[in-house]
């Protein structure tokens, strides 16, 4: 096995026994790297020379007994995260040499944890898409199939996990974007509950969304990660001082007497691809012989979800991304002479069509005559959805579902179809819109050999309960055993 | 249509946004669509029901009055595309 390839547990346990040392992972995944970026693409910038210095300072913390949960681990960052003195693009020309004056709480806690951040990875700009082709800068390609979508907005971190190009990555997730490319590029992807993990340091999308959450191998290294990165932060106003619990101490417990509710409006067979709903009947039936009761739930609202996700979604993006105007950083344009003119051509050459679409949707839903009709109704019907869940939750500790209708699609097949695009997340959104966490593992492939993700979502904090369903169904089913090949 | 090209070019003018020709009527069209299907929201009887804007509530986080360590002047400048002495420079405002 090359070096490369291990788990974030496998690879801790051999750098603690000293059979490894973190200089030869780093330079084994460096080299890997080297081999397959011009064929993925998952990467915008690579951090080389820190990332040997940051191993050497691993293996010398190791050599003298001061080992943290991923001393010497490998990892890629979403560039959507702050990192002090290197640059975060955002996957947009707005912020090009943009250079972080501070580290996200995440990094910071990462990088405590004793991880070597191997670089930032690509994205659709500014976290809006589901297929990272909205990226100003690169093409991620999905390593299971490179004429396809790697999924998104996370992409770049999926991608690099499923190639081998990081042993974890940190991403974030708004309507999906980590849970939809882990299911495409066949890795484990979470999404914390809202408020969980701080959100300081990552670059706003929709405020009451967006969460960070780990990409990783298996469903442990996913529990390693998230004893790292949870936890209440005072210079986020919105994390909530809930404890956080060793998420790897109950991995291991079997599941007599959870209860899983199967929503009849996730898991029909009408709207889905036939080879994602019979990967998904078949790990709920894997997970029953696991001793997993299954019940029927109803989330009556899942149909309104989309609409109010990107009423809700858009608006909070058009006032974030208000900041955006060619002042305090970022590009500017200099060809106008005038203020007002300044802010309009600098937005206009720095956004994307995709981020310029949505802020011209939520300033419209925001404005003076459409806020009620548009925005108002959206967070009820959020309301709604909310209450749809915890009535479900009366039933079930978890619920079960697809991650996505369908498989990766080809590249440029839907780019100029937004509506299509955001049909993607409509199995991911209801956990943004309703704050409750979301876990992706994989269930099976295609007929065309394509990854399939199936859904564990839970009560809110309750990120355990997901990631015990997920990992004994995952030592199940084994599927975390195939690679891509590269 | 739902929405119009002079309602696009209103829009974008709010969020300051220059569009080309090409652009508003490419994003009237596709804007037009996505209103369409946002419609379906009428369809729910939201009568009495209060509106979310967080999924977790929480009452107002305070913190105690202490100064803690900023971003001095020079790191909180140092993107800026253009400084002068110790200030962000931004083009003439009246004009």
């Amino acid at each position: 096995m090359k070096l490369y390839e291990l788990s974030i547990t496998e690879a801790h346990g051999l750098l603690k026994a000293g059979e490894i040392s973190s200089r030869e992972l780093i330079r084994s995944v460096l080299e890997r790297i080297q081999a397959v970026e011009s064929r993925v693409g998952a990467y915008i910038s690579v951090f080389e020379e820190e990332a040997m210095k940051e191993a050497d300072k691993a293996d010398q913390a190791i050599a003298a007994g001061r080992m943290g949960p991923l001393t010497g681990i490998p990892l890629s960052i979403k560039d959507v995260i702050c990192i002090k003195g290197f640059p975060t693009t955002c996957g947009s020309k707005i912020l090009n040499n943009f250079y972080p004056p501070y580290d996200a709480t995440v990094a910071d806690k990462i990088k405590g944890a004793g991880a070597v951040i191997l670089g930032k990875v690509n994205m659709d700009e500014f976290a809006m898409g589901s297929s990272t082709e909205n990226s100003a800068f690169k093409l991620t390609r999905n390593p299971w199939d490179l004429e396809r979508i790697p999924g998104g907005s996370s992409g770049g971190s999926a991608a690099s996990v499923s190639a081998d190009m990081c042993l974890g990555s940190i991403g974030s997730d708004t309507g999906g974007s980590v849970r939809q490319p882990a299911s495409f590029c066949g890795v484990v992807g979470l999404k914390p509950t809202y408020g969980r993990v701080s959100r300081f340091g990552l670059v706003a999308f929709a405020s009451s969304l967006d969460q960070i959450g780990p990409l990783t191998k298996t469903v442990s290294d996913s529990a390693v990660m998230m004893n790292v990165i949870s936890g209440y932060d005072p210079k986020d106003s919105t994390s909530v001082p809930e404890d956080v619990p060793d998420f790897t101490a109950s991995l291991k417990d079997g599941l007599k007497g959870m209860i899983a509710g199967i929503p009849k409006e996730y898991n029909s067979p009408d709207g889905l691809d036939p080879d994602v709903y019979t990967a998904v009947q078949d790990a709920i039936r894997k997970l029953e012989d696991l001793g997993v009761r299954c019940v029927d739930v109803s989330l009556p609202h899942t149909e309104y979800a989309v609409a109010a996700y990107y009423v809700i979604a858009p608006s909070e993006a058009s006032s974030n991304l208000a900041r955006y105007d060619g002042v305090k950083y970022g590009y500017r344009d200099k060809s106008q002479d005038t203020l007002i003119r300044m802010y309009r051509n600098t937005k206009s050459k720095g956004f994307g069509s995709e981020v310029q679409r949505r802020i011209i949707i939520g300033t419209y839903a925001l404005s003076a005559g459409y806020y009620d009709a548009y925005y108002g109704k959206a967070s009820q019907v959020r309301t709604l959805i909310i209450e749809d869940f915890k009535k479900a939750f009366e039933q079930c500790d978890i619920i079960l579902s697809p991650v996505a209708p369908t498989t990766a699609c080809k590249i440029g097949e839907n780019v100029n179809d937004p509506l299509t695009m955001y049909m993607m997340d409509v199995f991911t959104l209801s956990a943004n819109l309703a704050g409750i966490p979301g876990i992706s593992v994989p269930c099976g492939f295609s007929k065309n050999n394509l990854p399939i993700g199936l859904q564990i979502m839970g009560r809110h904090f309750n990120e355990e309960a997901i990631l015990k369903a997920a990992y004994n169904y995952e030592q199940a089913a084994g599927y975390y055993e195939r690679k891509p090949g590269l | 249509m739902k929405i119009t090209k002079d309602e696009v070019i209103y829009v974008a003018d709010l969020a300051r946004l220059e569009l080309s020709d090409e652009s508003v009527d490419k994003f009237a069209e596709q804007i037009g669509e996505i209103l369409d299907y946002i419609d379906k929201l009428n369809t729910v009887d939201t009568t009495g029901v209060a509106a979310t804007s967080h999924a977790i509530s929480l009452n107002n986080a305070f913190r105690e009055d202490h100064v803690e360590v900023h971003l001095d002047r020079e790191t909180a400048l140092s993107n800026a595309p253009e400084k002068e002495d110790g200030a962000f420079v931004v083009p003439k405002v009246v004009g």
